[in-house]
């Protein structure tokens, strides 16, 4: 156990100065900013990214019509993409980014319905703060609603599947799904700024050079926090946690290991 | 080990992950998207002019940090709001059938 730590550790610590050996000059890294996609790409994410939060709309729609009581719980989710996404983080590459928070709400509610709550975290933060744009919320919605929330739903079914422990599933799930998220963002920006030497292949991997590094003390820290709610979470809110069990048919833990599906 | 310890532990590493860039790297500036995004496509595509403006924008740097500081505000609250309501109803609810 010790020597695991060690090993964690140091791994950590080569990693943190393999980095700021690496990438000392300031980067970039998060929402595309108003106007920064060209026209035909914004309105191509938008595009995409409708059906997505129709299906959003309804499940969510069906979540509060079968279980009312979830409704509170569908509210933390909301509101924990919320906070995490207004904490601007300095990284290590020495810049700042945001984690997004999405994870939780889709290991608990399904992919879809993060869709509709990171739209609307994306959307106030456009409208108020300038932090992203309208023109550009299709891309960002499907960014941080679309492929972080699956990634992480896919991830944490997959690895619950695989017999990992709950707290190793939930930290990978919202780990990599945030990481997925500015992947998906550098390919957006990679497709839409091809280099002129290289072309899109060559950019997309400019800007997730750029970003991977950013991110990942970020997704670190957005994966433990998510674990701890989950362990508040299955300590108090147990029934709720069997009753999401039941409507999206994965086995959530509970202490007694009894409700299955 | 009650939750409470366990989360204590597990807020350690993500401390430490947030302040530690700041020591690290401390003669970078930390700047967010804003100005850097501009330069790394401008060095793509020089020749691209964003073609659609943030209709507002906050008129100051405090008025912004005012506005995220809200956000994480009204987002904690509500996280925090419902953690308590689930203990509360664990207890109440322990308390009914012991």
């Amino acid at each position: 156990m010790s020597l695991r730590k060690f090993k964690r550790i140091g791994l950590l610590i080569t990693y943190i100065i393999a980095v700021y050996i690496f990438f000392p000059d300031d980067v970039y890294a998060m929402h595309i900013m108003e106007g920064f996609l060209p026209i035909n790409w914004a309105a191509f994410w938008w595009i995409v990214m409708i059906p997505f939060v129709i299906a959003g709309v309804r499940s969510i729609k069906k979540t509060v019509t079968l279980h009312p009581s979830l409704k509170m719980l569908l509210g933390m989710a909301g509101a924990f993409a919320f906070v995490l996404s207004a904490l601007k983080i300095p990284s290590v590459t020495g810049s700042s980014s945001h984690p997004t928070g999405v994870g939780l709400g889709a290991i608990l509610f399904g992919p879809t319905a993060m869709t509709v709550l990171g739209m609307i975290v994306l959307i106030f933060q456009a409208v108020l703060l300038a932090h992203g744009g309208i023109t550009t919320l299709g891309a960002n919605t499907f960014s941080m609603g679309v492929v972080g929330p699956f990634v992480s739903y896919g991830i944490y079914r997959g690895a619950k599947k695989l017999g990992a422990p709950l707290w190793l599933s939930v930290f990978l799930s919202a780990t990599v799904g945030n990481l997925m998220t500015y992947v998906t963002t550098s390919i957006q920006l990679g497709l839409a700024f091809p280099a002129a030497t290289g072309g899109v292949m060559a950019s997309v991997l400019k800007f997730m050079s750029i970003f991977a590094f950013t991110q990942v003390p970020l997704a670190i820290s957005e994966g433990i926090l998510t674990v701890m709610v989950i362990n508040v979470l299955s300590a108090y809110s147990q029934k709720e946690l069997q009753i999401l069990a039941v409507f999206t048919g994965k086995e959530l833990p509970t202490s007694k290991r009894r409700v299955k599906t | 080990m009650k939750p409470i310890t366990k989360n204590v532990l597990l807020l350690i590493p993500v401390v430490v992950l947030a302040f530690a860039p700041l020591y690290i790297a401390r003669t970078a500036n930390f700047a967010g998207a804003d100005t850097q995004a501009s330069a790394a496509i401008s060095t793509l595509n020089p020749n691209y002019i964003p073609w659609y403006k943030p209709f507002w924008k906050p008129p100051s740097g405090e008025v912004e940090s005012f506005l995220f500081a809200l956000q994480a505000a009204i987002g904690s609250g509500f996280v925090f709001y419902y953690l308590g309501y689930a203990k509360g109803k664990h207890s109440a609810s322990k308390k009914d059938q012991p």
